[in-house]
C-alpha cells in the first residue's frame, strides 16, 4: 500500500519526464510556431539507443545518457535540415503533414529494426529505496530528478547568455522583426530541434529505465503526453511547459492511485481537452489576445482540381460493378473490398479535414463507434444487420460530433491535437466501460452481413454491398459539395475570419461536416465489424487515421473522386507489387511525405 | 429625436488595449444613415482595430457600439453580419479556393431563406437534408442569387465578369480587391466598412474605384471609409476622422481637418505624408 507521498514523488518524477517532452515542443513552438508531432519518436529512437548502449555495449550510465543525448541531437538535426526546412514556404498544413509523417517513418524503422516486442532496459543503479517521510524514493528518482534540473539550467543558460539562445528568444517573439535584424533563422531552427531531440530522446532513456520496457507504441503516448504539458503550460511557453508537465505527472499519478492504472491516460486527455476548451491559450497566459497571426488561406496549398469527364466516371465505375462477374480471384476480390472500406472513411476525412480544413487525427475512433454499434445492436437487440449499419452511422454522425464539438473553436494545429486525443479518449472508453464494450476481452461472434434477410457471405456479394455503399456515399457527398453547403464549408476553411464576417457559424457548419463525414465512417466501421465478426478497443488506431489521411492527400483534399482513387491505390499497389505487411505503413509514411514535399494538391487536385 | 433616428451607427468611450499600447482610445462616433464617413490617420493608429470592434471581429475593453438604436457591443461577427454590417479587409480576405461566383456567394449567405428554415434546434439538419435534396424552392433562390451575383460584378465592368468561375487565388490583386467588395455588396449591407479599398491600385484603378464608391454614396448607402489617399477621401467624405495613436485628434469637413496643425503634426511627427502609399502588402 503506497502512501499519498509515494503518489506526489511519482507525479513529480513522470513529470519531470514529460518536460523534458514538452519543453522541446515549446522550444519548437514558439520559434516556428508548429506541433513536432516527430518529438515521440525521437523518444522512442531515444529510448532504443539506450537499451542499444546499456545492454549490448555495457555503456556506465553517464556515457549512455550522453550518447542518447547526442544522437537524438543528430536526428532532430536531420528531420529539421531534410524533413521541414524545404517546407518553409509552403502551405501551414505541410509542416503539420510532414512531421506526422516523419513520427510514422520512424516509429516503423525502429519497429521493424527492433521488432515490437517489449525490451527491457535496465537501470543500471542499485535497486535501495530511501524513507523520507511517510514514502519512499529511490536512486533512479534522483537521476529523474538530476537530469531534470541540469536541463533546465543548461537550458536557461543557454537562451540567457548565449547569442544563439538570444537569436531563439527573439525569433519566438517576433519572427519577423528577428530576421529583418539579421538572426539566422535556420541555424535557429536547427538549434531547437537539436536541443528538443536531445531532451526528447534522454526522456525516452529515462522512461524506459522507470518502467523497465520499452516498446514501439511508447512513441505516440509520449507526443500526446507531451503535447497535452505543453498545451496546459501554453503552448510555446518554455517554464509553462514545464509547469504543466509537473501538474500533468500529479493528475495521472493521484488519477490512478484512486480509479487505476487503465484510467491513467484517460486523465491525461481529459485534462487536454478541458484546458483546450476553456483555457486554450494555456493556463498561464495573459489576457485576453487577439489570435497571434492571420491564418489566412494560407493553410493549404491552391490548386485546381482535375477535372474527369462523367462518361470516364461512369465507365470506371461500371468497370468495378462488373468485375465480379470476370474470371478473378477472390484475392482481387477481397483486396478491392478493403480499398472499399478505406474509401467511405476516405469520403469521411477527405469532407472533414479536405473540405473544411480541420485535419483530424483522430478519424478511426468513428469507425470504432460505427463497429460498437452496429455489433452490439445486432448481437444484443438482433436488429437487422441492415439497419444496425444504418444505426452506425447515425451513432458516429452523432457521438462523434458531440465528442469533438470542444475542438470547433479551435484552429489549425489545435485541430488535429484535440481530434488525436479525443480519439485515444474513444479507445480508452472503449477498453474500460466493460459492462457495455466487453472491455478488452473485445467482441466476437458477430453476425456476417445480410441484407433483407439473406446473409451476403460469398465475397462477389460482399463486394457488391461495399462498393454500392461506397458510391452512394460518393454521390451523396458529390451533391453535397455542390450545394451552398459545400461553398461554405470550404470558405470556413480557407478564411474562417472572413467567413464569420459574412454571417458563416463555424459552429453550425463543422457540426454538419462531420455529422455528414461521421456518418461515412460509421458505415464503414459498421460492416467492417460484421465482416471481421471480431472486434476490440484496438481494431481501429491511429495507423488507419493515418493512412486515410494519406489516402485524403493521395487524393487532393476535398475531393470526392481523388479519395476513392486514394484507397485503391494505397489498398492495391503493396498488393501488386506483394509488400510484406510490416513494411506497408513504412510506405505509407514516405507516401506522405514525398506527397507533402512534391505534390501538396495531391493526384487529382484541392477541390 | 429625429436626428436620432436617422443615426446608423453610434460609438461611445470604444477603447482597446492591446497589453500596454491602446490602440482604439475612448473613441465616440456618429454615423447618420446615407453618410460617408472617412477615417484617417497615420500607420498604426487603430483605424482597423476600430472596424474590428465594429464588426464584432473584436471585443472593446470599454465603451459602446450601437446600430440603429441597438446596443450590438460585443455580439459575434455573425450576428452583425445578419443585421446587415459587411466589411473589406485591409489585406484582403478572399476565399483562395473559391471562384470569384461562390466568393461574392458567401456574402449572400445572410439571405439564404429557403434552404435556411429559420427552426429551432433541428435547423442545421433540416439545412443539410435541403442542401442534398434540393426542393424547387432552393434551387429558384440559388438561381435568384446567382443573377444578383452577376449583376454586381457588371459594376466592375470587365474586371471580373470574365473571370467569374477562376478561383480567386488566381486573380490580380487589384481583381482580389473588387471581389471583396463584389462580396459586401451581395450582404445588401445597411452599414458599408470598407478597409483602403485602393491599397495597392494604380492610379486608373483608385479612379475607378473612387467612381464606384461614389455611386454607392449616390444610391444611399451608409459607408465608413478607412483610406490614406487624400484626394479621394476630400472628394467623397461628408465628414472626416483623424486618428492618432487610438484617438480621435479631429473631426469635420475635409477642407477644415487637412489645415489643421494637430492633424499635420500628427502625420509628421510620424515621418509619413499622408498620400505615402504604404505597404504593398502583396
Ligand atoms: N491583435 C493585436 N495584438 C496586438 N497589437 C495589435 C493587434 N492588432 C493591432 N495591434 C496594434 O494596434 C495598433 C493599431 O493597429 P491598426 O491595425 O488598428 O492600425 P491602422 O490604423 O489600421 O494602421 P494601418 O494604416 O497601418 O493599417 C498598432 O500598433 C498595432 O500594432
Ligand atoms: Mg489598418
Amino acid at each position: 500500500m503506497s502512501s499519498w507521498l509515494d503518489y506526489t514523488i511519482n507525479g513529480l518524477i513522470v513529470g519531470n519526464v514529460y518536460a523534458l517532452v514538452a519543453v522541446g515542443l515549446a522550444l519548437i513552438f514558439g520559434v516556428s510556431r508548429l506541433i513536432n508531432f516527430a518529438q515521440g519518436s525521437i523518444y522512442l529512437v531515444g529510448a532504443y539507443i539506450g537499451w542499444v548502449a546499456v545492454v549490448q555495449l555495457h555503456t556506465p550510465l553517464p556515457l549512455t545518457i550522453i550518447l542518447v543525448a547526442v544522437t537524438s541531437a543528430i536526428v532532430g538535426l536531420v528531420i529539421e535540415r531534410f524533413g521541414l526546412r524545404p517546407l518553409q514556404n509552403s502551405v501551414r498544413i505541410a509542416p503539420l503533414l510532414a512531421t506526422i509523417g516523419i513520427s510514422f517513418v520512424l516509429d516503423q524503422l525502429v519497429m521493424l529494426t527492433f521488432s515490437p516486442n517489449p525490451r527491457a532496459l535496465p537501470s543500471q543503479l542499485p535497486d535501495v529505496r530511501f524513507q523520507i517521510g511517510g514514502g519512499t524514493i529511490g536512486p533512479l528518482d534522483l537521476l529523474i530528478a538530476g537530469v531534470g534540473l541540469t536541463s533546465a539550467l543548461l537550458l536557461f543558460v543557454f537562451l540567457r547568455y548565449s547569442k544563439l539562445g538570444w537569436a531563439v528568444r527573439a525569433t519566438a517573439q517576433d519572427r519577423d522583426a528577428a530576421m529583418q535584424m539579421g538572426v539566422d533563422v535556420n541555424r535557429v531552427n536547427q538549434a531547437v530541434f537539436g536541443i528538443a531531440a536531445a531532451l526528447g530522446g534522454v526522456s525516452g532513456l529515462l522512461v524506459g529505465m522507470y518502467y523497465n520496457q520499452i516498446d514501439t507504441a511508447m512513441s505516440l503516448q509520449a507526443t500526446l503526453k507531451g503535447v497535452v504539458a505543453e498545451v496546459v503550460g501554453g503552448a510555446g511557453n518554455v517554464p509553462g511547459a514545464v509547469i504543466g508537465s509537473l501538474l500533468l505527472g500529479l493528475v495521472e499519478s493521484y488519477g490512478v492511485a484512486v480509479f487505476g492504472t487503465s484510467y491513467r491516460n484517460l486523465f491525461a486527455f481529459l485534462l487536454l481537452v478541458l484546458v483546450l476548451v476553456l483555457r486554450p491559450n494555456g493556463l498561464f497566459a495573459s489576457a485576453r489576445q487577439a489570435p497571434p497571426e492571420p491564418l489566412t488561406g494560407t493553410f493549404i496549398a491552391p490548386s485546381r482540381p482535375v477535372r474527369i469527364p462523367r462518361w470516364a466516371l461512369l465507365a470506371a465505375a461500371a468497370a468495378f460493378a462488373i468485375l465480379p462477374l470476370l474470371p478473378v480471384s477472390f484475392y482481387v476480390l477481397q483486396t478491392l473490398i478493403n480499398a472499399w472500406l478505406l474509401g467511405m472513411l476516405a469520403l469521411s476525412l477527405t469532407l472533414v479535414a479536405g473540405t473544411i480544413g480541420q485535419v483530424s487525427l483522430g478519424h478511426a475512433a468513428l469507425l470504432a463507434i460505427g463497429a460498437y454499434t452496429s455489433a452490439l445492436l445486432s448481437l444484443t437487440f438482433a436488429v437487422p444487420v441492415g439497419l444496425a449499419v444504418i444505426g452506425a452511422g447515425l451513432m458516429s454522425a452523432a457521438l462523434g460530433t458531440l465528442l469533438i464539438s470542444p475542438s470547433f473553436r479551435l484552429r489549425g494545429h489545435y485541430v488535429s491535437i484535440a481530434t488525436l486525443a479525443i480519439g485515444e479518449i474513444v479507445s480508452l472508453v472503449i477498453l474500460n466501460w466493460e459492462s457495455v464494450t466487453r472491455g478488452p476481452i473485445g467482441i466476437s461472434g458477430i453476425p456476417p452481413l445480410s441484407l433483407f434477410g439473406h446473409e451476403l457471405i460469398s465475397p462477389t456479394s460482399i463486394y457488391w454491398f461495399s462498393f454500392g455503399v461506397m458510391v452512394v456515399l460518393a454521390l451523396l457527398q458529390g451533391r453535397l459539395l455542390g450545394s451552398h453547403l459545400g461553398r461554405s464549408f470550404r470558405a470556413i476553411r480557407d478564411d474562417d475570419i472572413a467567413a464569420r464576417a459574412y454571417g458563416l457559424s463555424l459552429n453550425r457548419y463543422k457540426a454538419l461536416a462531420f455529422i455528414f463525414g461521421g456518418f461515412a465512417a460509421g458505415v464503414s466501421g459498421g460492416i467492417a465489424a460484421h465482416l471481421y465478426s471480431y472486434i476490440n478497443h484496438e481494431t481501429f488506431n491511429t495507423q488507419q487515421s493515418i493512412l486515410a489521411l494519406t489516402v485524403v492527400i493521395l487524393g487532393g483534399l476535398g475531393n470526392v473522386v481523388g479519395a476513392i482513387v486514394g484507397s485503391v491505390a494505397l489498398v492495391g499497389l503493396p498488393e501488386v507489387f506483394r509488400i510484406a505487411a510490416e513494411y506497408r505503413i513504412l510506405i505509407y509514411g514516405i507516401v506522405l511525405l514525398l506527397l507533402v514535399r512534391f505534390r501538396p494538391q495531391g493526384l487529382l487536385g484541392t477541390m | 429625436m429625429a436626428e436620432q433616428r436617422n443615426t446608423m451607427l453610434s460609438l461611445r468611450g470604444l477603447t482597446r488595449r492591446f497589453g500596454g499600447l491602446t490602440a482604439v482610445n475612448a473613441i465616440d462616433l456618429d454615423l447618420a444613415k446615407g453618410e460617408l464617413v472617412s477615417i484617417i490617420g497615420p500607420n498604426g493608429a487603430g483605424k482597423t482595430t476600430l472596424f474590428n470592434l465594429v464588426t464584432g471581429l473584436d471585443r472593446p475593453d470599454a465603451g459602446e457600439v450601437r446600430f440603429e438604436g441597438e446596443g450590438i457591443t460585443g455580439l459575434s461577427p455573425e450576428r452583425l453580419a445578419a443585421e446587415g454590417i459587411a466589411r473589406t479587409f485591409q489585406l484582403g480576405r478572399v476565399f483562395g479556393n473559391l471562384s470569384v461566383m461562390d466568393n461574392v456567394l458567401i456574402g449572400a449567405h445572410t439571405r439564404l431563406r429557403a434552404v435556411k428554415p429559420a427552426v429551432p434546434l433541428i435547423g442545421p439538419l433540416l439545412e443539410l437534408g435541403l442542401a442534398l435534396l434540393r426542393p424547387a424552392g432552393v434551387r429558384a433562390e440559388e438561381e435568384r442569387l446567382r443573377e444578383e451575383v452577376k449583376v454586381i460584378l457588371a459594376r466592375f465592368g470587365d474586371r471580373l465578369l470574365p473571370r467569374i468561375d477562376q478561383p480567386a487565388y488566381s486573380l490580380s490583386y487589384a481583381n482580389r480587391r473588387r471581389v471583396e467588395i463584389a462580396r459586401a455588396l451581395a450582404l445588401k449591407p445597411r452599414l458599408l466598412l470598407l478597409d483602403e479599398p485602393t491599397a495597392g491600385m494604380n492610379p486608373t484603378e483608385t479612379t475607378e474605384m473612387q467612381g464606384l464608391v461614389a455611386e454607392l454614396k449616390a444610391e444611399g448607402l451608409t459607408i465608413l471609409l478607412i483610406e490614406h489617399k487624400l484626394e479621394m477621401v476630400m472628394r467623397l467624405s461628408d465628414r472626416v476622422i483623424v486618428m492618432d495613436e487610438g484617438k480621435k485628434i479631429a473631426e469635420g469637413r475635409g477642407e477644415v481637418v487637412r489645415g489643421d496643425p494637430k492633424v499635420i503634426e500628427a502625420y509628421l511627427g510620424h515621418g509619413l505624408s499622408g498620400t505615402a502609399e504604404q505597404e504593398s502588402a502583396a
